[in-house]
């Protein structure tokens, strides 16, 4: 247990699965949140000059107070960077280079304690291009690595794709991230799961989350009783519909909590002071 | 204004004329080699004799190197061999842990400030028995200053507890595979890999850019050239921004400094396309000692760090493969576009696996982009095997081995990373000899220590640290050898136009030596000594240094 450490998600996968279109939507969308979006390097990712506020080095401040940063070889410089922030984000998204293992990210971060915290492994693949992937000598292993690692898996371009590749990639997703909870969608639906972050329960109704195949549900939980939170959150967190949820509940000895959850992540910090009992949980309608 | 040097003996590697006695230059540029009266035509000249007892060869050209070898020397060398530092103090190797930590306590003492950072460098404790380093041993040195170890692989480092407190490690419940912990549940203070040193470095006083160097790095840098013979050196993976280049510019535009620099931009950090953009703005910028415009490509990790990618059969000690550092369409987009272009690009291929993703690549970007000469270059290629050289040589690429890594590691390689056969087929150099690679041979410095003589007695005799000869039929001849230190390594770098041979129209660049290196021969090069070189014209003694 611990003070709010900032959370951060890592979104990993190969080229092509849509990682920059994702942190394209996610800047575009992230309303009075204050994202810090971390990039391999800024090349792949155009701003809108009109969206830019400042530039210092590999720092571009953006227009409503969100930050994104090239981190290029050294990813821990960087995030002791944002970490010293003033003010802190609210979120930082990670954006892992192609080639780059999400497990092996998410234990180096883990070396910033309660400072921050990876509320979630994000793994995107294209269904169109995966079967191929891992069948590729050089790369397969690669993709194999990126998918295990994953709490969540976004199959992506699954509009674009012929039908027998889809259904090949879901299997083969399957096969390879069994304990991953699974979405298919367009990319800007995948936005919204992932800032669900800072929501009140009253804008959690508002979510209009329409991802391609699977429907999603969005349940608000009132949490009105004091609960077990560790026990509350690995229910949750073993439920192979669940998605994410995010949310607060006060604990028998009258601590309040705030859970992160990310497929079968999660993390339970304290809550700040003002913060209102109530769990959003999006899951798929099994 | 014409001088013509005497010498002893003069070893051109012109095989027009091997060997000779005189050598006429005039504005740092060769007239010629011969006798004096060959140089009669040329008009009157001063004859400079100071060389008489001395021995030219072409000024060295290392390959396969970092300045950061310059920067490391304002810390405490800690390593288990003797190693000359810039000043020329034969520095002796620490050989227990005990003597590495009294050197420790002695540099401790000399520090005046008491919150200054106590950083040494290349520890290599496979010498001690894989004894590990505990921060408490550290902790007895001082306890209030931060101190860090950084092992001669560059992939650990040992700190002490204040360091760790610095950095925010010095508590329970860490879970990294790189962060072993002591029976308290703490840190032991030994950090493996770059994303565990990189948070604790900085606050060791390493800078957070270990490939870097400052301008008194640079110069200590060019102290090391003068003592090895070396007159043109790359500095193989820089990042180059605007006012490193200031710095380089600056520094090797004093006619002091006594070396050529090859600095290769490397591709971390920026797009394929913004790499691309880089280099081109750069190469105008470039003068006669410092030579933009060119690029190096990470493919893969080192083979000690199991992070090195392998074809099957793998690890011998079972390690999964290691890690791409950029993923193929990238390194594809990079060479292709490089080949249209004419930008030169090296790649670092530690694995044979990395090596055939550079070969399969090159085959199908050079139908795309046919080049007659671009001299693309394999750096390390440790593990290549026989028909990835054949395939070099279908392709037009060339190689750097890193051949001093066999008496450093050799031992290692063969008892743990990938076992017997192929700790003795590493490094090929017997192979390319063989198979009509244009090859050259790397310190890697400062991984190794920059010393190409040394590199070369490496190549020709293979022995490892503990005496183990490691495939013989991978030994290359003193000439091979020779050649692999100047026109070898000029041939990469596109500068074999210029410097590598001693020769009419070339560039006066000599290594001076007390001893003839055909003389000492294959078992003894590496006790050649260097008396300095000349850059230019210009001469570099190393006593003055």
């Amino acid at each position: 247990m611990s003070d709010t450490g900032l959370p951060l998600t890592i979104i990993g996968g190969y080229l092509g699965a849509g990682k920059t279109t994702l942190v394209n939507t996610l800047l575009r969308n992230a309303q009075e949140q204050r994202l810090a979006v971390l990039v391999n390097e800024f090349g792949s990712l155009p701003i809108d000059a009109d969206l830019i506020e400042a530039q210092d080095g590999d720092l571009v401040t953006l227009a409503g107070g969100c930050v994104c940063c090239s981190y290029g070889d050294d990813l821990m410089f960087a995030l002791t960077k944002i970490r010293n922030m003033d003010p802190a984000p609210d979120h930082i998204l990670l954006e892992a280079s192609g080639v780059a293992l999400p497990g092996a990210i998410a234990s180096s971060i883990s070396l910033f304690g309660d400072d921050i915290r990876v509320h979630g492994v994000v793994t995107l693949v294209d269904a169109e291009t995966l079967p191929d992937l891992l069948s590729d000598t050089y790369i397969s292993d690669t993709i194999t690595r990126q998918l295990k690692s994953a709490d969540l898996v976004i199959l992506t371009k699954t509009d674009l794709a012929p039908p027998e590749k889809t259904s090949l990639s879901r299997e083969l997703v399957g096969r390879h991230a069994p304990s991953a909870s699974v979405l298919e969608s367009k990319v800007d639906g995948i936005a919204r799961i992932l800032l669900l972050d800072d929501v009140s329960v009253d804008r959690a109704s508002d979510l209009d989350i329409a991802p391609h195949k699977i429907p999603l549900v969005t349940n608000t939980l009132s949490m009105t009783e004091t609960v077990d939170a560790d026990a509350f959150a690995k229910t949750l967190a073993s439920d192979p519909n669940v998605v994410r949820a995010k949310g607060h509940m006060v604990q028998a000895d009258g601590n309040r909590v705030t859970l992160q959850l990310v497929g079968g992540r999660y993390s339970i910090t304290n809550a700040p002071k003002t913060a209102q009992s109530g769990i959003v949980v999006i899951s798929k309608s099994a | 204004m014409i001088t013509v040097f005497s010498a002893r003996k003069i070893l051109t590697m012109n095989p027009q004329r091997p060997v000779t006695s005189h050598v006429a230059i005039r504005d740092g540029i060769i007239l010629g080699t011969g006798t004096l009266d060959e140089f009669e035509g040329w008009g009157p000249y001063t004859l400079d004799d100071r060389f008489a007892d001395k021995v030219l060869m072409p000024g060295m050209v290392e390959g396969h190197c970092h300045l950061q070898e310059g920067a490391l020397w304002s810390h405490t060398y800690v390593g288990f061999f003797d190693r000359m530092s810039p000043e020329g103090e034969m520095q002796a190797g620490c050989k227990t842990v005990d003597e590495m930590l009294a050197k420790l306590a002695a540099a401790e003492a000399r520090l005046e400030d008491p919150d200054a950072a106590l950083p040494a460098w290349s520890l290599d404790p496979i010498y001690f028995d894989n004894q590990k380093i505990t921060r408490g041993q550290l902790d007895a040195i001082s306890s209030t200053r931060p101190i860090g170890i950084m092992h001669a692989s560059g992939h650990i480092m040992n700190v002490n507890t204040k360091a760790l407190e610095l950095a925010g490690l010095l508590r329970t419940g860490i879970n990294h595979e790189g962060v072993p912990l002591g029976s308290d549940g703490l840190p032991t203070g030994e950090l493996r890999g770059p994303d565990v040193m990189s948070p604790v470095s900085i606050h060791v006083g390493f800078d957070r850019d270990m490939l870097s160097c400052d301008e008194p790095g640079m110069w200590r840098f060019g102290k090391l050239c003068i003592r090895a013979g070396v007159t043109t050196a790359t500095d193989l993976a820089a990042r180059l921004p605007e006012e490193a280049v200031e710095t380089l510019l600056r520094v090797t535009g004093n006619t002091n400094f006594p070396a050529r620099i090859v600095p290769l931009r490397f591709h971390h950090g920026v797009s394929p396309e913004d790499l691309i953009a880089h280099v081109e703005a750069l190469a105008p910028q470039s003068t006669d000692k410092l030579r933009l415009g060119r690029i190096k490509i990470v493919v893969d990790g080192s083979i000690q760090g199991f992070t090195a990618r392998l074809r099957a059969p793998g690890y011998y000690n079972g390690s999964p493969n290691g890690l791409w550092y950029i993923p193929p369409e990238h390194l594809a987009y990079i060479l292709e576009t490089s080949l249209r272009k004419g930008i030169q690009v090296h790649t670092h291929t530690n694995g044979d696996e990395a090596t055939q993703l550079v070969l399969d690549t090159m085959a199908r970007v050079l139908r795309k982009a046919p080049s007659l000469n671009h001299r693309f270059t394999l750096q390390h290629c440790q593990l290549a095997d026989t028909a990835q050289f054949r395939q070099m040589k279908e392709l037009g690429l060339c190689v750097n081995l890193f051949a001093n890594h066999h008496f450093y590691w050799g031992d290692q390689h063969y008892d743990l990373t990938v076992g017997p056969e192929r700790a003795e087929r590493m490094n090929a150099a017997g192979t390319a000899a063989r198979e009509g690679v244009p090859f050259a041979i790397h310190s890697d410095a400062p991984i190794t220590p920059l010393g190409p003589l040394f590199t070369a007695w490496c190549a020709m005799n293979r022995q490892t640290a503990t005496g183990r000869t490691l495939g013989e039929a991978e030994k290359i001849t003193l000439d091979q050898a020779l050649r692999a230190i100047t026109l070898g390594a000029a041939y990469t770098l596109h500068l074999d136009n210029e410097v590598g041979s001693i020769e009419t129209g070339k560039r006066a660049d000599f290594a001076v030596l007390e001893d003839d290196p055909e003389e000492k021969g294959v078992e003894q090069l590496n006790e050649t000594r260097v008396w300095g070189t000349v850059l230019g014209g210009t001469v570099f003694a190393a006593s003055d240094v």
